[in-house]
C-alpha cells in the first residue's frame, strides 16, 4: 500500500492563479455588464445630485469641492461593486470549489483585488471626465497625477473592500454592514485622495508637493492594506 | 486513475463549533476501491465528517492522516481530493465548458480544453448548447457537471455529499453507476447520504454515526442488503 497519495497534476504559480480568478471575474462581468453598468450608474447619479446642490450657475465651484465629489462618488460606486464581489462565490457554492483547488487563498484574494480594481478604474474613467466636463475642473495638465491618486486610492479601498466582502459572504444585510464596516477604515483613504486631488486641480497655485505626500501616504496605505488582506484572507474565508 | 491512493484513516477525530459537539472520538478507516457510505440523522456530523476529510473544516482533537501523510487543514493534499455536494460549486454564469476550463486551469492540468470535452462526453452534456450559462441547467444536469468539475483533475479522494438529493430516479441510477465506475477505478470513495436503499446498493462499506459519535462500521464481504441495512439503522440510530 502506498505511504502517500499519488501525486496530482502540478498547479500553476500564484500570479497565474490569480490572474485565472481575475480573468474568470471579468469575463463574466464582460458579458452582464451588470456591476460595472450599476457602479457607473450611481457613480455618474452621485456627481450629479451633488452637482446641482453645490455648484452656483455661471461660477467654478472650489477645488475641494470638486475633489470631494469625486472621491464620495467613487467610494459610492466602489462599494456597490464590492457588493457583489463575491456573489458569483456565494451562488451555487461556488466557494467552496475555489477553496479546494490548490490555488493560496492568498491567490484568490489577489485575483479578486485585480478584478475589483479593473472594474472601479471603468467607473472612474467615467466619473472623472464627467467631472471635468460639469464642473470645468482643469485636469488637463494633472491628469497623469490624479489618475495617479485615482489608481492608489482605488487600490487600498479595494484591497480592504475584498476583505469585508469576504468575511461577509454569508452575512444577512451584507450591503449594509459592508458600507458599516469598511467607510471607518477607508477615512484616510478618502482624506488623502481628497486633499490630493484638491492641490492638483487648483487652477490658480497647484501644490505638487503637497500632492505628492499624499501620493506617497496612498502608496503606504496601498501596502498596508494589500499585506493585510494578503495574509487576513485565509484565516477570513477558512473559517469553520 | 494513476497509481492506487493509500488508505484514509481517521483517528479520534472531533469537532467542536462555538461550544456545540458535532463530532466526538470519530475513528475510522477508508480504502481505495471501494464506496463508503456514512448515514446518520440530520445533525448526527455527516457533513462535518465530509467537511475535515475535505480539509475545509478544522478538526478540534484527533487526526486524518491518508497513508503516513497527515490530512490536515489547508493540506497541500488538498488538490487530490473531489467533491461533490448537493450545491454544485459551479459559476452558474459560465457554460458547462467554461467551468471546466476554469478549474482544469487552477489545478495545472495539462490540456484543459481536452480534459473538459472528455469529461463533458462522459457525463452526457456534450450536445449542451456551447453558450448556455450553467444558471440555465436542470438539477440533473448540474449535478453530472458537478461530478464532472469534481473529476477535472483525476482526484484519488471523491467526497459526495447527499449528490443525489433532488434528481429524479433517472438521476439517482445515473449517480449509482458512476459512483460505482470511480470505485472500480482506485479511488476512495466516502458518500454521506439519507437514501438507504442507494447506499444498500452501492456501498461496501457503511458508517453510521449518531450525534457526532460512530456506532456502527462494518464492512461486509457479501454487501448490505436493504432490508438488513434499513433494520440496523434503526436500531442503531434509535433515541
Amino acid at each position: 500500500m502506498p505511504e502517500s497519495p499519488p501525486p496530482g497534476p502540478r498547479p500553476p504559480g500564484f500570479v497565474a492563479q490569480a490572474l485565472r480568478i481575475a480573468a474568470k471575474d471579468l469575463a463574466i462581468e464582460w458579458r452582464s455588464r451588470e456591476v460595472v453598468a450599476t457602479m457607473t450608474f450611481l457613480a455618474v447619479v452621485v456627481v450629479l445630485i451633488f452637482s446641482f446642490a453645490f455648484v452656483v450657475e455661471g461660477s467654478r465651484p472650489p477645488a475641494p469641492v470638486v475633489a470631494g465629489i469625486i472621491w464620495i462618488a467613487l467610494v459610492m460606486s466602489g462599494t456597490v461593486g464590492l457588493g457583489r464581489a463575491f456573489d458569483r462565490e456565494r451562488e451555487g457554492e461556488a466557494i467552496r470549489s475555489l477553496l479546494l483547488t490548490p490555488a493560496p487563498r492568498a491567490a484568490i484574494y489577489l485575483g479578486k483585488l485585480v478584478a475589483t480594481c479593473a472594474l472601479m478604474a471603468i467607473t472612474e474613467t467615467v466619473l472623472t471626465g464627467l467631472a471635468a466636463v460639469l464642473f470645468s475642473a482643469s485636469l488637463g495638465d494633472v491628469i497623469g497625477r490624479v489618475a495617479l491618486l485615482l489608481v492608489l486610492g482605488t487600490v487600498g479601498f479595494a484591497a480592504a473592500g475584498c476583505i469585508f466582502s469576504a468575511a461577509l459572504l454569508r452575512a444577512r444585510g451584507r450591503d449594509a454592514l459592508l458600507a458599516t464596516l469598511l467607510y471607518p477604515i477607508i477615512v484616510p483613504i478618502v482624506i488623502a485622495g481628497a486633499r490630493g486631488t484638491t492641490q492638483l486641480i487648483d487652477p490658480i497655485s497647484p501644490d505638487f508637493d503637497g500632492a505628492r505626500f499624499w501620493t506617497q501616504f496612498l502608496v503606504a496605505v496601498d501596502i498596508l492594506f494589500v499585506t493585510a488582506g494578503l495574509w487576513a484572507f485565509e484565516p477570513i474565508v477558512s473559517g469553520d | 486513475m494513476t497509481g492506487s491512493p493509500p488508505v484514509l484513516r481517521l483517528a479520534n477525530v472531533g469537532k467542536i463549533y462555538g461550544g456545540r459537539r458535532a463530532l466526538a472520538g470519530v475513528s475510522a478507516a477508508f480504502e481505495p476501491g471501494r464506496v463508503a457510505a456514512v448515514l446518520g440523522p440530520n445533525g448526527a456530523g455527516k457533513s462535518t465528517l465530509l467537511g475535515i476529510l475535505s480539509t475545509l473544516v478544522a478538526p478540534t482533537t484527533g487526526e486524518v492522516r491518508w497513508g503516513q501523510a497527515p490530512l490536515a487543514h489547508g493540506s497541500h493534499l488538498r488538490a487530490r481530493i473531489g467533491y461533490v455536494g448537493h450545491d454544485p460549486g459551479l459559476y452558474g454564469d459560465l457554460t458547462a465548458l467554461e467551468n471546466l476550463i476554469l478549474f482544469a486551469a487552477l489545478y495545472g492540468v495539462a490540456d484543459g480544453r481536452e480534459r473538459a470535452d472528455t469529461l463533458l462526453a462522459r457525463v452526457g452534456l456534450s450536445d449542451v448548447p456551447a453558450d448556455a450559462p450553467a444558471r440555465t441547467f436542470s438539477r440533473g444536469m448540474l449535478q453530472r457537471l458537478a461530478l464532472a468539475r469534481a473529476l477535472t483533475h483525476d482526484p484519488a479522494l471523491l467526497l459526495f455529499d447527499e449528490p443525489a438529493a433532488a434528481l429524479d430516479p433517472a438521476g439517482a441510477d445515473w449517480l449509482a453507476t458512476e459512483l460505482g465506475a470511480e470505485r472500480a477505478a482506485g479511488r476512495v470513495v466516502v458518500l454521506v447520504t439519507h437514501d438507504l436503499e442507494a447506499a444498500a446498493a452501492i456501498a461496501n462499506q457503511v458508517v453510521i454515526l449518531r450525534r457526532g459519535r460512530v456506532v456502527f462500521d462494518e464492512t461486509p464481504a457479501g454487501g448490505f442488503g436493504a432490508a438488513a441495512l434499513r433494520a440496523t439503522y434503526e436500531a442503531k440510530t434509535r433515541a
